[in-house]
């Protein structure tokens, strides 16, 4: 499988364009950030700051719906970016 | 119920059923197909909605009439434990943001219509292939079964089929359910795509309007949750303990976690759902969406809280062994002028009927490509493949009527509840798939069978003062000590045994299987220049 890889996008591509590359790392980041706050559920189970009466933890758990939509949003961004990277590289090389 | 009828709510739900009832069947001639035969046109609506679209679908399909009824009846019930919808489709976006662009990809070069097809063709294993098909079909059953339940609530506080003999009383039922099944079978996935337009309008009126309008009629938020704090407060006379409480308690937190996590693993293993991503016309369109999606999230946060308002505003109290599920139609029933409760209404029925067809159509392709085609038909023509699904989506609709008038609605809820820790099993096989074929198709296999008995074997066990059985999905976590979704331990033993038993078949080379996918495929995007626009070459077999 892995020679399959190689063999089809070239020596040259591998070595220009790491498969790490930086907007992967922060598109991956982007995506794991909204996951762990949610999952750390001891950090908003409690009241109090209110917000025009609504307990924090509605509030906050709310207001991380559309800052999830922003995260994961600029993984798209990123990914895009990246992939329009590596066509202009294999483009350039066929 | 309510004995009254109430008539400006009644004729403006009904205008509003009219509506899309019409528009289904027009949806049969909207971007109309060369070759309305194929299935992957009456089953995938040519694959070629783009991100609007497919904005509207996939909404429309994921926040169905259940939720809308459940999520408050919930919070109404329980309080804090009942929020957990919210981190829940939060988290689903990120987390399938990594795989769905990858199962679009494959498909799109295959010609796979089902996650099962994948799977067949990954992993060369008909078993494997079967066990998937059949988990989403059991999944889905008592999926539409509730859309089911969602318009019989809404009947039910708008006064109609309430009383008289068995059929008089559920003839309304009978009517939206005749047809949902008429225009889903001459339409397709293109019924429900077109409705979705007006169903989500519909609901971000009515939820814009309820969050706004019913707090100015209840004294503002802070009454709202205060009046709540005090019904959570109160200890049960049956438990001795508090009925719920305002938030997660240090004891609750593993539970909320795991639900929320396990939730949103399950949510985009459900058949309906890979159905309208594949319906997506490229891989950009996919990935935009899980960013744009969140909006319907916002919308859903918000509903949620409709059911403390439902507290506030006195719904049920006092009705000894009251139903919650009917808290946010009676909800607006009292305190929403007549024409705006059809407006909501029509909302939450419209609601059901969305889902209900899209959920009735991945089911019918389930059993056309990977029961019919792979067992019973093998040399099966496109034709006798759409005509199939055509006929498996009605019966897969009358099953779902017999479900909720021959059974207790509670025993939907709780087959629902077990369907979602069912197709979560399926994940190892389909989502591990999508990035590694390091697993053994035997050993998922037997992965997934042990997931399946052990999850469902938890859930038989837990007993509430309503129910003897399935009375929730949340247990003791072995080794951790800590209640959680029964579902994610279930899929954390399946992941086990998989990973044990290819080991084991690898030490003793067992035969693999053949895979006929590439690693190229998985990036594939639609504009490729090797893949023809329309049908891929694998469908036109």
């Amino acid at each position: 499988m892995s020679t399959e890889v190689r063999r089809t996008s070239g020596e040259e591509v591998s070595r220009s364009l790491p498969p790490v590359a930086p907007e992967r790392v922060l598109a991956g980041l982007a995506l794991a950030v909204p996951v762990v706050t949610m999952l750390w559920v001891s950090s908003y189970a409690k009241l109090t700051p209110a917000f025009g009466g609504m307990p924090f933890f509605y509030w906050y758990q709310i207001t991380w719906i559309p800052v999830s939509a922003v995260f994961t949003g600029a993984a798209y961004l990123l990914l895009g970016r990246d992939e329009k990277q590596r066509k202009a590289v294999r483009g350039g090389d066929v | 119920m309510s004995n009254h009828v109430n008539v400006p709510a009644l004729v403006v739900f009904v205008l509003f059923f009219l509506l899309v009832t019409v528009l289904g069947f027009l949806a049969a001639r909207w971007r109309k197909a060369d070759n309305a035969l194929h299935l992957h046109e009456w089953g995938l609506g040519g694959r070629s909605f783009g991100t609007w679209v497919t904005w509207f679908l996939l909404g429309g399909d994921l926040y169905t009439a259940y939720t809308f009824i459940a999520v408050p009846a919930a919070i109404y019930g329980t309080g804090a434990a009942g929020f957990f919808a919210v981190p829940y489709t939060i988290i689903a976006y990120p987390l399938v943001f990594l795989f769905l662009p990858r199962l679009w990809s494959v498909a799109r070069v295959h010609g796979y219509v089902t996650p099962a097809d994948f799977v067949r063709g990954r992993y060369g294993s008909k078993a494997l292939s079967l066990a998937v098909a059949v988990t989403g079909i059991l999944a889905t059953m008592p999926y539409i079964a509730l859309q089911l339940v969602g318009i019989q609530a809404v009947l039910d506080v708008l006064g109609v089929g309430g009383s008289g003999n068995w059929f008089m009383k559920d003839l309304p039922l009978f009517l939206a359910f005749a047809v949902l099944a008429a225009y889903t079978y001459s339409s397709g996935l293109r019924a429900p795509a077109l409705i979705a337009f007006v169903k989500d309008t519909l609901v971000y009126i009515v939820i814009t309007v309820a969050v706004v309008y019913l707090p100015m009629k209840l004294g503002g938020y802070g009454h709202i949750f205060d009046a709540a704090a005090t019904k959570f407060s109160t200890v049960s006379p049956i438990t001795h303990k508090p009925t719920g409480s305002m938030v997660t308690g240090p004891n609750a937190q593993w539970a909320y976690a795991t639900l929320a996590l396990g939730s949103a693993m399950a949510l985009f293993m459900y058949p309906h759902t890979v159905t309208g991503v594949l319906a997506a016309k490229s891989r950009k369109t996919v990935r935009r969406n899980m960013a744009l999606l969140p909006a319907y999230s916002l919308m859903l946060g918000l509903l949620a809280l409709l059911g403390f308002m439902a507290i506030a505003a006195g719904v049920g109290k006092d009705v000894k062994g009251y139903n919650a599920q009917l808290a946010v139609p009676q909800l607006f029933d009292q305190l929403f002028p007549g024409w705006f409760t059809g407006v909501a209404f029509a909302a939450i029925g419209i609601g059901a009927l969305v889902p209900a067809a899209i959920m009735s159509i991945a089911a019918a392709n389930l059993f056309t490509r990977n029961i019919y085609k792979e067992f019973l038909k093998p040399n099966a023509t496109p034709e006798q493949e759409t005509k199939v699904a055509k006929i498996a989506s009605l019966l897969v609709k009358v099953g779902a009527l017999a479900f909720v008038l021959g059974m207790d609605k509670q025993f939907a809820i709780n087959l629902q509840l077990l369907g979602g820790l069912w197709i979560l099993q399926t994940l190892p096989a389909v989502a591990v798939g999508l990035f590694t074929r390091w697993f053994h198709h035997w050993a998922l296999l037997a992965g997934w069978a042990v997931g399946m008995a052990y999850g469902t074997w938890q859930a038989y066990g837990i007993a509430t003062p309503a129910t003897k059985h399935f009375g929730g999905s949340t247990t003791l976590i072995p080794l951790i000590g800590q209640n959680g979704y029964i579902g994610l331990t279930a899929f954390v033993l399946n992941l086990l045994v998989a990973a044990v038993l290819t080991v084991l078949f690898r030490l003793a080379r067992t035969p693999q299987g053949t895979d006929e996918t590439s690693p190229e495929d998985y990036r594939a995007e639609a504009e490729t220049p090797e893949s023809t626009p329309g049908p891929v070459p694998a469908m036109a077999d």
